[in-house]
């Protein structure tokens, strides 16, 4: 029973490393760019609802729709004015960049709030709590567990099943090919981009209301979102989000069984999936790039 | 239809190619021969833009595209076979065949690229890389077709194929000429060369140190394979 328990913990909070993963795997593929900025984006989700909230009174249901909306079009911004400019150099000086980015974005949120956490209550509507059967369990957990699923699964279909996921596809896998069949690959580079970056900010605005609001909460988790995109396939989609769940899944019973281990549990497997099978559980020999 | 006047081109240090030009007139085949390593595939990516040259012009129809993005070039009627037959395998066989939009009006439909490759249609769910290397090799050519492509420039369609897939390979350049898409073709083999082109073009060290037609290569065909190292 505790155990099933913990895996269902397990997998809410692999619904935030599925949504993180998800965007950080789109950006590499499309761009080759590893996204250092990602949790920075992720805590701004976060912090963006709580000033709504503060400031102008925007509820958490709007607060969904427009953080991301606003994320993304930042995203995009910086897509354009910096991330372009090295995108044709060693993949290190956007490493750097974004790392650096993500720095600052720290900062400037910790100069005006300081580094303890805001408090954001739930939702009305997702207080309390649900019976599931088995176990009891908060109604707001419950909800961001589908609303990932159904976001990872809409991604996953426009990805398959439409010509835009189609052009995505192609210029993941050969970029400079798609480019001599007739695609101006470039004009969904920046788009794309700023997708991922809506995902961080939504999975930021859902972590609002569970967890600590506060310039830190970005970093903290970023680490583990490299090793899960590690673990499903750089650059596999469909890998990224599985992986996400399950080192959800792996940590929490992880915490369970062996608490003192339970951080470290992520980074063994990552280092068993690297051993084993160097382009991830999820990913091909040749769709991935160096 | 293009004209390529004195195109430069290098890798680094090394430059490849020393000024190239040639003609290719609309409808005609036209292969360009050579050894490893003369420069073909570098000019066929200058042509495509996939390659920045250093100097020179090229020309279609009269229109300069020398510093064109390919998928402008693509938009003109060029349409480019690469040398390793540029197959997704995260695209099904359709998908890779309708992934290119549609660039002239006489573009071919699916259906009709179906009925001249019918074991396109048969695996038409598949992922692309799972068809054999002369299925790949139909599928590329079937692309550039079903983009309506008017000039097609193929990289050795025939590298590393079994001797009935060269000469299904043969059948399909002949069926894209018939339909009136002019094309400029690398290839090794020079017998192979003279069953479907009009003129060939012979580059050595980055140039185009001769244009030969057929009869020509017929009679010095023995000076041409041991010229070719072959």
């Amino acid at each position: 029973m505790e155990l099933v328990l913990q895996l269902f913990n397990g997998l809410v909070s692999g619904s935030f490393y599925a949504l993180l993963a998800l965007g950080l795997s789109v950006i590499f593929g499309m761009l080759g760019v590893v996204n250092f900025a990602h949790g920075a984006f992720y805590m701004l989700g976060a912090v963006g609802a709580f000033v709504l909230l503060d400031t102008v009174g925007l509820s958490w249901w709007l607060a969904l729709v427009v953080v991301p909306v606003v994320l993304g079009l930042v995203g995009m911004v910086f897509e354009r004015l910096l991330v372009a400019r090295l995108v044709r150099l060693d993949p290190l000086y956007n490493f750097l960049l974004t790392f650096g980015i993500a720095l600052i974005l720290q900062d400037v949120v910790r100069l005006r709030y300081g580094v303890q956490s805001q408090p954001y209550s739930r939702p009305e509507l997702l207080d309390g709590q649900v019976n599931l059967g088995l176990f009891v369990y908060p109604k707001y957990q419950v909800f961001v567990l589908v609303f990932s699923v159904v976001v990872s699964v809409l991604v996953w279909l426009v990805l398959t099943k439409t010509r835009v996921g189609m052009i995505v596809r192609a210029s993941t896998e050969r970029p400079e090919l798609t480019r001599a069949l007739g695609i101006d690959v470039r004009r969904w580079v920046t788009p794309v981009f700023g997708f991922g970056i809506a995902l961080a900010g939504l999975a930021g605005v859902l972590a609002a209301p569970m967890r600590a609001v506060n310039s830190g909460m970005g970093g903290d988790l970023i680490i583990t979102i490299f090793a899960v995109v590690v673990i499903g396939g750089l650059g596999s989609v469909f890998g990224s989000v599985a992986a996400g769940y399950l080192v959800g899944m792996l940590s929490a019973v992880g915490n369970l069984y062996a608490s003192a281990f339970s951080q470290s549990l992520v980074f063994v497997l990552m280092a068993l999936v690297l051993l084993l099978r160097p382009a991830g559980l999820f990913g091909r020999e040749e769709g991935v790039r160096a | 239809m293009l004209r390529v006047a004195d195109l430069t081109a290098s890798y680094g240090e090394a430059q490849v190619l020393q000024g190239v030009s040639l003609d290719v007139a609309a409808g005609e085949v036209v292969t360009l021969v050579g050894r490893n390593g003369a420069g073909k595939t570098t000019l066929l990516r200058c042509l495509m833009g996939l390659h920045r040259p250093g100097s020179g012009r090229i020309e279609l129809d009269g229109r300069d595209i020398t510093k064109l993005p390919p998928h402008k070039r693509c938009a003109l009627g060029l349409g480019y076979v690469p040398d390793d037959r540029g197959i997704y395998s995260t695209l099904t066989v359709e998908e890779n065949l309708t992934l290119p939009p549609r660039t002239g009006p006489d573009a071919w439909s699916l259906a009709q690229v179906y009925e001249t490759f019918p074991v396109l249609r048969e695996r038409r769910k598949q992922a692309g890389t799972h068809l054999s290397g002369g299925e790949q090799q139909m599928l590329s050519v079937a692309r550039v077709l079903r983009m309506g492509a008017r000039l097609l420039l193929a990289d050795e369609p025939t590298e590393g194929l079994a001797p009935i897939l060269v000469q299904q390979i043969g059948e399909i350049i002949r069926t894209v000429k018939e339909h009136g898409v002019t094309v400029l073709l690398i290839e090794q083999n020079i017998h192979f060369a003279a069953t479907v082109a009009d003129r060939h073009h012979l580059i050595a060290q980055g140039r185009v140190v001769e244009s030969l037609d057929n009869a020509e290569v017929a009679r010095r065909e023995h000076e041409l394979l041991e010229y070719l190292g072959i």
